[in-house]
């Protein structure tokens, strides 16, 4: 990304976004008090948000649904028809800024086309334990939850993790859950995150719809070819931890594209910084091509219509040394980006990889900016994952960097590598380096004093768990 | 103030639970402050398939410590101080929490100078009371089972809600 291309990017705000985003301040407002008790103020809010819908296909049935809520009739149907009418909001947005981000980089990207979907696998009584959950949730509002209600969810978390096709919604109502357990009572907090809160129980409400979660997971095909990564953004709550690695594909006869490999496993609390790798264990392959940097090779590889890869380590092989600074400089302008599956449009999956460099760092009470062109832009040094090496005094002393555009009320970069130059010496580190186990002497010390967390953990599991 | 209120109330991407620092696990696999109580699991020293459920009640400080089969802790006769395993168990949760975190959920006053769970523990002037094990128990079992589940490739891409952060600083 050139000055030029952030001036276009940074250029005025992208219209529509505010008022979109006001209705959805309205609505998140009615679920902090609960539907139960909307009040005059909040149920205009809902009215309003459905109001925006008139002209959609969803909008007659927003406007019941709103209705009914606000004369205190709310069912499971009308629940999910104003979470559906939230997410269509937020869909209209995340088109709106990653148009921008786009255009803004020049960056092609694929057109969406759904590949024929399987039969969703049944698990209806689950999938209803989520949904009288959720709705309980919002009539009683953040404000009324405790202890009691956050509880309430407990059977069917455990339930929905034993089930492999239902991993998504596990993983989501497991970290939603976590956070009211250590928020509550949610009524004696200061303040609320609101928002985030909300996209949570949305995002929860529509993946239990029977069939719901599935859009975006069907294979469209496998890929063969040679896999250039760019770096790797970590994922991490209490009890998931997932990596995300971003690459560009070069196979025969296709232009270069971007893809992505995830990883996720399931973890605890006291499992954190670089011990989480040891969680990825069965994946040899892409974590030695992280630590490493290394290209793979890859054949029959699942590709999904979102542009991710199922990966499977044992379809793919280490390649040559590959830097992933020159991989961008080469090939990131003209590769091919992935479509957007319709029920993840959502500002916070806008995750573009790009390459900065010739800019000027500036540092102020801990927040980093990089001055491209006389353009300000603002990098999130709070998103460094302590499985890696990068650290803010890093990125502050960095000449070029590799990372993720991201937009969470205003644009951002989140670093996965950096040149820098400490003490006259240039250094080169990516989020991925670690992905062996640690190399910095300091590091590997203190892993040391701590012992093996993973270990110890699956050795009080083997002894008593199966009693 | 307000406006920087306002602007954190309206993102998506946010840290609500605060991270736990690394600690040895093999003692004590297992510290929560839940259900009013600081509690866990401590391995027992002589015998590999034993572990005691310990812990001390938030307000009281009354202290409670039993093997996993309800079976009370030997060193613990009723009167006397806080055994080994809840030394143990204080200590870990001030490695894993902080000690201001601890001390504001048990609510003990531990003024200035104090650093460690002994200092906890000597600020704390409770009384032996029975607290139920099993129920700690099951949670260590259900915290365990976490990693018997297994990983997966399929994408999740609600995690983009759950960006792994740096330490606090």
């Amino acid at each position: 990304m050139i000055g030029v291309q952030l001036g276009e990017l940074l250029d005025a705000p992208v219209p529509g976004v505010d008022e979109a985003l006001d209705l959805v301040a309205g609505f998140d407002d009615a679920l902090v008090h609960g539907f139960a008790r909307l009040g005059e103020d909040r149920a205009m809010a809902l009215s309003a948000l459905a109001g925006a819908l008139a002209a959609t296909p969803l909008g007659v049935r927003a406007g019941e649904a709103a209705e009914k809520i606000i004369a205190g009739s709310a069912t499971d149907e009308h629940l999910t028809t104003l979470a559906g009418g939230r997410t269509a909001l937020f869909g209209a947005v995340h088109d709106a800024l990653l148009t921008r981000l786009d255009t803004a980089l020049g960056r092609t990207r694929a057109a969406w086309e759904e590949s024929p979907s399987t039969t969703a696998p049944s698990a209806d009584n689950l999938l209803s334990g989520c949904r009288s959950w959720l709705n309980e949730l919002a009539i009683t509002g953040w404000r009324g939850v405790g202890h009691d209600l956050v509880s309430a969810a407990d059977q069917t978390i455990e339930a929905l993790l034993a089930v492999p096709d239902l991993r998504r919604q596990a993983v989501l109502l497991d970290g939603l859950a976590a956070e009211l357990r250590a928020s509550s009572p949610v009524g004696t907090m200061d303040r609320l995150p609101a928002r985030r809160w909300a996209d949570l129980w949305t995002r929860a409400l529509l993946l239990s719809r029977p069939g719901g979660g599935h859009s975006g997971s069907e294979p469209s095909g496998s890929v063969s070819g040679r896999l250039l990564i760019l770096g790797v953004d970590v994922h991490e709550h209490g009890t998931a931890v997932q990596i995300q690695v971003h690459g560009i594909l070069e196979s025969a006869g296709t232009p270069p594209r971007l893809v992505r490999a995830s990883v996720a496993a399931p973890k605890v609390d006291t499992i954190v910084g670089p011990a989480l790798w040891r969680l990825l264990h069965r994946y040899p392959v892409l974590l030695g091509a992280l630590a490493e940097q290394r290209s793979l090779d890859i054949t029959d590889m699942p590709l999904l219509d979102s542009g991710d890869l199922v990966w499977h380590d044992d379809r793919a092989g280490a390649g040559e040394p590959a830097d992933p600074f020159a991989t961008a400089r080469v090939l990131l302008a003209g590769a091919l980006a992935p479509a957007v599956p319709p029920l993840d449009r959502h500002p916070v999956r806008i995750s573009e990889p790009v390459l900065v460099e010739g800019y000027t760092t500036a540092t102020e009470g801990g927040a980093v900016t990089l001055d491209l062109g006389g353009h300000i832009l603002a990098v999130d040094v709070d998103r460094l994952p302590t499985c890696g090496p990068l650290t803010p005094e890093l990125v502050a002393a960095s000449t070029a960097c590799l990372g993720l555009i991201r937009w969470d009320g205003g644009w951002t970069l989140q670093p996965l590598a950096v040149q820098a130059t400490v003490k006259r010496k240039p250094v080169t580190a990516h989020n991925g380096d670690w992905a062996l186990g640690p190399t910095d002497p300091k590091v590997v010390k203190a892993e040391a004093k701590a012992g093996d967390a993973v270990a110890v953990l699956r050795e009080r599991a083997g002894r008593l768990l199966r009693r | 103030m307000n406006a920087d209120r306002a602007a954190w109330e309206q993102r998506s991407a946010l840290r609500v639970v605060s991270p736990v620092q690394p600690r040895k696990l093999a003692k004590v696999p297992f510290v929560e402050l839940a259900d009013g109580r600081l509690q866990g699991v401590v391995s027992s020293g002589s015998d590999i398939e034993r572990v005691y459920v310990s812990s001390f009640t938030a307000g009281t400080h009354a202290y409670s410590c039993s093997t996993n089969n309800n079976r009370p802790c030997g060193a613990l006769p009723s009167g006397s101080s806080p055994c080994k395993h809840l030394h143990l168990l204080a200590a870990e949760a001030v490695l894993q929490y902080g000690l201001d975190r601890v001390a504001r959920y048990l609510r003990v006053d531990v003024g200035d100078g104090a650093s460690s769970g002994a200092d906890l523990v000597s600020r704390m002037d409770g009384q032996v009371e029975r607290a139920p094990a099993a129920m700690v128990f099951s949670r260590f079992l259900r915290h365990l089972n976490y990693l018997e589940v297994p990983d997966t490739t399929v994408p999740i891409p609600e995690m983009h809600w759950f960006p792994a952060l740096g330490a606090v600083r």
